[in-house]
């Protein structure tokens, strides 16, 4: 069984609800990356996804384009999000890792590359914001085949044609985008949300994490009564941007914990029933 | 007649159903917009087959644009080169003065089809947003133009053209600040405002349908140079040259004569400050690894970590760093030829042109004349060279100037 299978085969158990924070790798610089990992897990992450910055990042508004850019001035590359992917797992064989970004930094290391390495250094799952299912069967193929999670997203524009699609390839779970949107937009309807999980989750048979607009307890508290698990990505950028210097490790660990508080306030009986 | 007859044996068939040209484009663009594109194919689909759609475009092109534009042969630059006859078709002559209005045209008929009033696009050098902010005054939509805020500075002529139309001209700060982070944006836009907008993309690039139909919408480019070239010269050319950024004026000229045998295609790239600089926007000249950008996969100039690298040409329309994924193809397959031409050699080519035959071009099609300039003396003047004149060279007087040194 996969670490993602079970993180939330156990969840389920205990009624609770996932949190999946999100970081660029390299932001706001590359020694950060580690330490603020850590912090994630210490807040209560039971996944962490970690981006791939890249320098044309479509499905991304300002606050991540901001991190992308920066980290690559910084040198981060996909091989050293490799590398500190291997160093976490050093120290943490049990929260999953999920790397996040887009299909070329993928294609220029070699699809059969990409994935032995990431398996070798304990990534355990893998999404491609402009891979869909369609596209990227080899891909899905070789990532499976070296235990990697294929995740993919679905949006409120998705027909459960794209639903099936999404169910025949992916693994892991499914990446609910709340919001027609790039990341940080702040147009969630919580109502939608509520109205679409169940029939994803009937159709596609794997957990459903909601993102995209989440931005506060309030919000998490709310998208995790319906929702298997919350991602939070623009929001825990904007902690680090706005850290006096030395203080960004701190800030997101404070962050963590009072969202983590807010999850686990959900009574289970609203939570998971499949 | 004869030709016709060849397009229909012909086995060339790209895009496939899905969008693919061999291994080449495709539809690489994230969830959100994926039902976006099932309905713009649907849609479009319904409206080739309609031939009230078709009608209402042809209309358009012959009483809005101007069509068909003339081809014309340049005697005295020709004479002077002293080989092939050069022969120009002139898309500089339309209304907006560039081949950009074509497809702009089709894709607005489209919009008002599909009921969507609010209009966006992405430009480099400005001309595909002029040409996008003349059809939506023209229909009465809103209209949206994402532009790099480099390319803001360097064109602030068809920008005031933009607004004088009725457009909002958004600065876009991200990245290199030109053509490519302009793409990014609007996509960011369209993929928030997917239900009342329809993006216009101005080039054979993007996400399957848009190579497809902005292909078709310019093919009458081709289709009118299978008539007009034996009227003119009593047959068809040796040689199609024409220039290529993301390549949709090569493409519209090309794609009628890719079933012609002896006849040769030449998509000509920027070699900018010339290729060995690595300072160019030529990636099939330079054969560019193949990566994934803006909904397709083509030929990308990028680093060894798969980052899209910065590109430069003394044209904004070609400062791309990937092709139209139909040119992928067509250089894979063998049947066009891709080669390049720098800055200096545009600039000259520019600058005879308008001395030779009075006719100032666009720096973007000045690397096409170049090309002509180079491979004519070395043929016998019985050959024909057809060059497409994608756009005139107004836009292009300050970039120009100040080469020469000169102040306004």
């Amino acid at each position: 069984m996969s670490r993602i299978q079970t993180v939330f085969q156990r969840l389920q158990a205990d009624g609770r609800k996932a949190l999946i924070p999100f970081v660029t790798a390299g932001f706001p610089e590359p020694a950060l990356t580690l330490p603020l990992m850590r912090a994630l897990v210490d807040g209560g992450a039971d996944v962490i996804e970690l981006g791939v910055p890249f320098s044309d990042p479509m499905a991304d508004g300002p606050t991540i384009q901001r991190a992308s850019e920066r980290a690559l001035e910084q040198g981060m590359s996909l091989r050293k999000v490799l590398d500190t992917v291997r160093a976490f797992r050093a120290g943490n064989a049990e929260t999953p890792v999920v790397l996040m970004g887009y299909a070329n930094p993928i294609e220029a290391m070699g699809v059969g590359n990409f994935v032995a390495a990431a398996s070798e250094a304990g990534v355990d799952g893998v999404l491609v914001v402009d891979y869909p299912p369609e596209e990227c069967t080899g891909f899905t193929r070789a990532a499976k085949a070296a235990g990697l999670d294929p995740i993919f997203l679905l949006a409120p524009t998705s027909t459960e044609q794209r639903f099936a699609d999404v169910a025949a390839a992916g693994s892991g779970y499914i990446y609910y985008v709340s919001l027609k949107g790039v990341t940080g937009s702040g147009r969630l309807d919580i109502d939608e949300v509520a109205r679409r999980i169940p029939q994803i989750r009937a159709a596609v048979g794997l957990p459903v994490g909601v993102g995209f607009g989440i931005r506060d307890a309030e919000s998490a508290r709310r998208i995790g009564a319906v929702a298997d698990a919350v991602v939070i990505g623009s929001r825990i950028i904007e902690e680090i941007e706005q850290a006096p210097a030395g203080e960004a490790v701190a800030r997101v660990h404070a962050f963590m914990r009072s969202i983590r508080a807010a999850l686990d306030a959900i009574e289970p009986a609203t939570g998971v029933k499949s | 007649m004869e030709f016709d007859k060849q397009m229909a044996d012909m086995p060339y068939q790209f895009p496939d159903a899905s969008g693919h040209f061999g291994p080449h484009g495709g539809v690489f663009v994230a969830e959100t917009l994926m039902p976006a594109l099932a309905e713009l194919r649907e849609a479009y689909a319904a409206c080739q087959a309609d031939p009230t759609f078709m009608a209402e475009f042809e209309y358009e092109l012959k009483h809005y644009v101007g069509r068909p534009s003339p081809i014309y042969h340049a005697k005295r630059w020709s004479e002077t080169l002293g080989g092939a006859q050069i022969y120009l078709k002139r898309e500089d002559l339309n209304h907006t003065g560039a081949h950009k209005v074509n497809n702009c045209i089709g894709q607005a008929l489209l919009a008002r089809r599909m009921g969507k009033q609010r209009v966006i696009a992405e430009t480099g050098a400005g001309q595909h947003g002029v040409a996008t902010a003349t059809i939506a005054a023209r229909y009465g939509m809103e209209c949206v133009v994402y532009m790099g805020s480099e390319d803001v500075k360097r064109q602030a002529a068809n920008v005031y053209r933009m607004k004088l139309l009725g457009a909002t001209v958004v600065p876009v700060e991200s990245g290199s600040k030109t053509l490519k982070d302009a793409l990014n944006e609007a996509m960011r836009d369209w993929v928030t405002n997917v239900a009342d907008t329809f993006y216009i993309i101005g080039t054979v690039a993007g996400p399957h349908p848009y190579p497809l139909l902005v292909r078709d919408f310019q093919t009458v480019i081709g289709k009118e140079c299978l008539v007009q070239m034996p009227e003119m010269a009593g047959r068809q050319p040796d040689y199609v040259i024409a220039c290529v950024g993301g390549g949709s004026n090569a493409i519209g000229i090309f794609h009628p004569y890719i079933g012609a045998e002896g006849v040769r295609l030449v998509g000509v790239e920027a070699a900018g400050d010339g290729l060995e600089t690595g300072r160019h926007a030529a990636p099939l000249t330079t054969d560019a690894p193949v990566g994934v950008l803006h909904g397709n996969r083509t030929y990308l100039m990028q680093d060894e970590d798969g980052q899209i690298i910065e590109t430069h040409s003394i044209s904004a329309g070609l400062d791309y760093p990937g092709v139209g994924p139909e040119h992928a193809w067509l250089k894979d397959s063998k049947r066009a030829e891709y080669v390049a031409a720098t800055d200096a050699e545009a600039l000259q080519a520019f600058h005879d042109l308008c001395r030779y035959e009075g006719i100032i071009p666009a720096l973007e099609s000045s690397h096409a004349l170049a090309y002509a300039a180079k491979l004519a003396p070395t043929l016998p003047r019985d050959q024909i060279l057809l060059v497409n004149l994608s756009g005139r060279g107004d836009k292009d007087m300050h970039t120009v100037a100040e080469r020469s040194g000169i102040q306004f």
